[in-house]
Parts: structure tokens; C-alpha cells; sequence
């Protein structure tokens, strides 16, 4: 097995793990790290891809490697995002559940 | 295809330029000011958008700019066919009439300088605008996969501008369903990339033309691709994020939402399968495709009648809706006689679809702002006191149905006709089928709304918001009498 063969199935193996962990995990923290993992196993192949540039002549093929680099820009952003979304939707349930438990004391307080 | 700056290929650069200096001035000068750039904007946007479109149909042929004189595959080139000008002129039509709509609802209070919610509104509304229109005239796929991303980062936090827990989480659930849906349409494009070694839509068309040999890796690109776009254009049943995301959205973001958003992502399916593999389009894929749009127009139409809440009506309609859409693969692809009959009738759907929803989801958010909620089963008498408001709604509701005469009617009768012509019978019954359970949901709400005693409402709202959306499910209807020049135009650019 070449060693670009084997980075090729490297890079399977994480996209089938990532894609698994997005789809069975019910935690949106885990799903987004499953996501991460689907980016680094396609980075990879697109690391792969500049690799076989090298057949066409080229040292190896600089689009791909330009591609991953936007990709990561990218695939960082929508990281940030979704922590950021996620964090804001904890603190706002935290909030909700002490305004109710305020609520139900205040029930209480006005029976007795 | 020649590949050189076309005479008016400038008016494609200001269609992205003039909404990102818009957003980046809203960003810099903050507060108020990003509402009046964006209203002030707007007429600019749809005055290049109909110079685009009336330069394509003079011309009769793409529009193309190469962007600082790099040809492709070293440079990037954009390219407005006869779809990419209809869509270009939509967006610039619905746009504006949700923010000309959202001004009441996202102003910013004359004590404060800035405030979060309208000012998140009204810069997002901006880079949504400039999404599009880099999706809409991006000339290879990896422009298109930065223009989708954009695409999503300024739709997603328009879900939650509220702040409240149950649109973060619909937000959230969006988020991951488009991030899913990319990355997936990203490894396409690196394995089609390996394969051909460029980029440019033009290109890949003239090489898949030539390919002969192994196919499989680009097929299992084109399903990749396939996969994340439906999974962004909540094709059933990856529509999972829809009906919170959309219905638990501010009335005008869901309008752009339901009407433009989705169909940024249509539109890139079908450039992949029209444009850069149209001789892997086998009738098999085709015809998957296709079904997955009757289930979403079988699953889609029974959920809106199930509905208790008018918002989420509207939402699962759009579910059903965009399974239309799906039809144009197997009635548009291939050789035959047919396709430019399925190809008018599919673009019809995405127009009609876009302004008869936009109208629907702004007269449903007065609704709610006039009554206070919107349960269905508590707007009996409402079209008695919010006339013009139900106007509205009812007539997007005709377009939806397949009406004549509307948007509606033209594209269910065209897909009819196509798949009649191509023999392909069991589109019909589910074309049909969904015609009628659409007529069930809006009579579920119309027949209540216009019967009984006038419903005494909590807040009146303004006229000028009820005209926004009644101008809207008009235009739907209008697309019923389209003149010629618009079918025309709905062409140009295709290869049969």
C-alpha cells in the first residue's frame, strides 16, 4: 500500500466517522465536533488531490492546497457560530428555568 | 462558450459590489444608518438586476465577466444565464418588500443609538443580498460552495433574532443541517476537481461532454453534491430544520427565507446536473430525485393541514412546495422533446413559489401582530376586520393551489403537460394530488377567517405593511398572464 493510498483511506475513515458521529449523536456540542471531523478527513482528500497535480507535472497542485485554506477559514467560522449559538441557548434556558422556578416560588408564597 | 468579459459583464460585478459595500458601511457607521443604507440600496440592486435581465434577453446569451482578466481555469469568471437573471430580479423584488415591511418591526427606538436586533436585521438582509447574488452569478463550483456558505451565515442568526430558547434551537438545528449539507457539497467539488483539474461550470460541462471511460467518481461527486444541496433546500426528508426554523422567525426574515434562501441552494442543483454533468443525468437519478419531491409534496401538504398554527402551515407548505421544484430534474433532463416544456414550468414554480410564500408569510406575521397569536382555530372572522391582510394570503394561496390564473398555474400545468408528453404518468397524479391538499390548507384558514362576526383585534396594524404583501401574492398572480419575453428569458442559456 503507497503511502498516498493510505492517506486517501485515512482521510475516508474520518469523513465515515465524522458523518456517523453527526448522525447518531443527539448532543449538538458532539455533533459539531463530528462535523470538524468530516472537514479534517476532506481536507485531507483535497491534500490528496494537490498530491496528483504532482502527475501532471506540477511540484504538487497549489489550487487544492488554496481550496483547504478558504475551507478552513470557513469551516472555522461555522465552528464559531454554532459554539456561539449553542452557549447563548444555554444561558438563556438557565435563565428561562430560574424565571419559572421565581414564578412557581411566588405562586407558592401567594397561597400561603 | 467564449471566454471573455461580455459588454455589460460590469453589471454583474455591481450586483455583488453595491449590497457588500452596503453591508460593510452598515457595519462601519453602525446603528441606523445600516436601515437607511439598506433601504437606500434597494432600488440600485433592482434597477442593475433588470438591466441584467433585459441585456440578456437582447443579447440572447450569457452574460460573462472575467474577473481581473484571468481567464478561467487560472481565473474566476461569473456568468448570468436566462435563470440567473429571473432569480437576480426576484431577489431584488422580495428583498426589498420585507424590508420596506420590516421597518416597523425592526426600527430602531429614536432614544437609543443603536440597537441589536434591527441592526443585526438590517446588515444581515444586506449580506443575504449579496449571497444571492454571488450564488446567482458565480461561474465555478468553488466560488458557488463560498456564496453558499455566505449564504447560511446570514440566514441562520435571522432565525433567532429574537433571542428567545425555541429560535436558538431552531438556529441551531439549522446551522447543522447546513454545515452538514456543505461540507459533503465540498468534497464534491475536491473529487471533481481530481478528476478534471478545474473548476469553471463552462469548463467541466465541455469536459464531462467528452468524457468517455469511468464515470464512477464523478457520480459519486454529483451524489455527494446532490446530498448537502438538498439537504440546505430541505428536500424531504432532510426538511427536518424547516418548519421551527421558518416559522419561528420574524415575519419578514421567514418570507426571504421561504421565498429566496432555499432556492440559492435549488438553483446550485440544478447548474450541477444542467450545466456541469448534464450527460451523467441518467433517467435513474433523475427519477430519484423526482420522488423525493413527491414525497415532499405528499408529506409536506398532509403535515400543513395538520397544523395548529398559521406560521407553521405556511412552513410545511414550503416544504411541500420545493418537492415541485424536484420535478424539473426528470422532466427537464435528457434529449427529448419535452425538456424546454419542464424547464419553463420548474424556473415558473421557483418565481411563483417565491413571491406567492413571501406575501403568505408577511400577511400571516400581521396576523399574529394584530391578534396577538396566530392559532388557526382562533382567526375565526379575521378577513372581516384585516381585509387587504387576507387578500393577500388568499391569493398566494390560489398560486400555491395551481390556480389559473397565476405563477401556480402555469408551472403545475407545464410540469403536467411535460410529464404527459414524456410518459412519465405518476408525476401527474402527485402534481395533481398536491394541488388539491394545498386547496384543503388554505381553505382550513380562509373559509374560518371570512365567516362569523369580525374579530375584534388587539393592535391595528398599518395599511402600508398589508399592501407590502398583498403587492407580493399580485405578483404571483401576475406571473399567470408572464409575457413572452419572460419565457424567453427563463431559456436562454440552456444547451437543448
Amino acid at each position: 500500500m503507497t503511502a498516498t493510498t493510505l492517506a486517501g483511506l485515512t482521510g475516508a475513515a474520518l469523513i465515515g466517522l465524522g458523518l456517523y458521529g453527526v448522525l447518531v449523536n443527539v448532543h449538538a456540542l458532539r455533533k459539531i465536533l463530528a462535523f470538524n471531523l468530516i472537514g479534517s478527513g476532506v481536507f485531507l482528500v483535497f491534500g490528496l488531490v494537490a498530491r496528483r497535480g504532482a502527475v501532471a507535472g506540477f511540484a504538487a497542485d497549489p489550487v487544492p492546497q488554496a481550496m483547504v485554506i478558504t475551507g478552513i477559514v470557513v469551516a472555522f467560522s461555522a465552528t464559531a457560530l454554532a459554539i456561539g449559538l449553542l452557549l447563548r441557548l444555554h444561558e438563556r434556558r438557565v435563565e428561562d428555568a430560574a424565571a419559572e422556578s421565581d414564578n412557581r416560588s411566588d405562586n407558592k408564597s401567594d397561597k400561603t | 462558450m467564449p471566454l471573455a468579459t461580455s459588454p455589460a459583464g460590469y453589471l454583474l460585478v455591481l450586483a455583488i459590489v453595491l449590497p457588500v459595500s452596503g453591508m460593510v458601511l452598515s457595519f462601519v457607521l453602525g446603528g441606523r444608518h445600516a436601515e437607511r443604507i439598506a433601504l437606500a440600496t434597494a432600488p440600485f440592486g433592482l434597477a442593475i438586476a433588470i438591466a441584467i435581465a433585459a441585456e440578456v434577453l437582447k443579447t440572447g446569451q450569457p452574460i460573462t465577466y472575467i474577473v481581473g482578466g484571468w481567464s478561467p481555469p487560472l481565473g474566476i469568471a461569473l456568468r448570468a444565464d436566462g435563470f440567473s437573471a429571473v432569480m437576480l430580479v426576484t431577489s431584488a423584488l422580495v428583498l426589498p418588500a420585507a424590508m420596506l415591511y420590516a421597518r416597523a418591526y425592526f426600527a430602531t427606538p429614536a432614544t437609543l443609538r443603536e440597537k441589536r436586533a434591527p441592526f443585526a436585521f438590517w446588515t444581515l438582509m444586506q449580506g443575504l443580498s449579496a449571497a444571492l447574488a454571488v450564488v446567482f452569478t458565480g461561474g465555478d463550483l468553488f466560488t458557488l460552495y463560498v456564496a453558499l456558505e455566505l449564504l447560511t451565515f446570514a440566514a441562520v442568526p435571522l432565525v433567532c433574532l429574537d433571542g428567545r430558547a425555541e429560535t436558538l434551537e431552531a438556529a441551531l438545528r439549522y446551522l447543522l443541517f447546513a454545515l452538514l449539507g456543505s461540507i459533503l457539497y465540498l468534497l464534491g467539488v475536491g473529487l471533481i476537481y481530481g478528476r478534471f483539474g478545474v473548476l469553471d461550470i463552462a469548463l467541466l460541462a465541455e469536459r464531462t461532454r467528452a468524457l468517455d471511460g469511468d464515470t464512477r467518481a464523478l457520480l459519486v461527486a454529483g451524489a455527494l453534491m446532490t446530498a448537502g444541496l438538498a439537504a440546505k433546500t430541505a428536500l424531504f426528508p432532510l426538511h427536518l430544520w424547516l418548519p421551527p426554523a421558518h416559522a419561528n422567525a420574524p415575519a419578514p426574515a421567514s418570507a426571504v427565507l421561504s421565498a429566496l434562501v432555499v432556492k440559492g441552494s435549488f438553483f446550485l442543483a440544478v447548474r450541477l446536473w444542467f450545466d456541469v454533468m448534464p450527460t451523467l443525468a441518467s433517467t435513474a437519478a433523475m427519477t430519484v430525485l423526482g420522488a423525493l419531491g413527491c414525497g415532499a409534496i405528499l408529506f409536506g401538504s398532509v403535515m400543513a393541514l395538520r397544523q395548529e398554527r398559521l406560521k407553521l402551515l405556511i412552513a410545511y407548505s414550503t416544504v411541500a412546495q420545493i418537492g415541485y421544484l424536484f420535478l424539473v430534474f426528470p422532466l427537464a433532463s435528457g434529449a427529448g422533446a419535452w425538456t424546454a416544456v419542464g424547464w419553463t414550468g420548474g424556473i415558473m414554480q421557483v418565481l411563483a413559489h417565491a413571491l406567492a410564500k413571501s406575501g403568505m408569510f408577511l400577511a400571516a406575521g400581521l396576523v399574529a401582530e394584530a391578534v396577538g397569536h396566530d392559532r388557526i382555530s382562533g382567526l375565526r372572522g379575521v378577513g372581516r376586520s384585516m381585509p387587504v391582510t387576507l387578500l393577500a394570503f388568499g391569493l398566494g394561496g390560489v398560486s400555491l393551489m395551481g390556480l389559473p390564473p397565476s405563477g401556480g398555474f402555469l408551472a403545475k400545468w407545464w410540469l403536467l403537460l411535460a410529464s404527459v408528453q414524456s410518459g412519465q404518468w405518476a408525476w401527474c397524479l402527485v402534481v395533481l394530488a398536491g394541488g388539491l391538499l394545498a386547496g384543503g390548507y388554505v381553505f382550513r384558514v380562509v373559509a374560518p377567517a371570512i365567516a362569523g362576526e369580525p374579530l375584534v383585534l388587539a393592535k391595528p396594524v398599518a395599511r402600508g405593511r398589508e399592501v407590502v404583501a398583498l403587492l407580493l401574492a399580485l405578483g404571483a398572480i401576475a406571473l399567470g398572464v408572464a409575457p413572452d419575453g419572460l419565457l424567453e428569458l427563463i431559456r436562454i442559456g440552456r444547451g437543448g
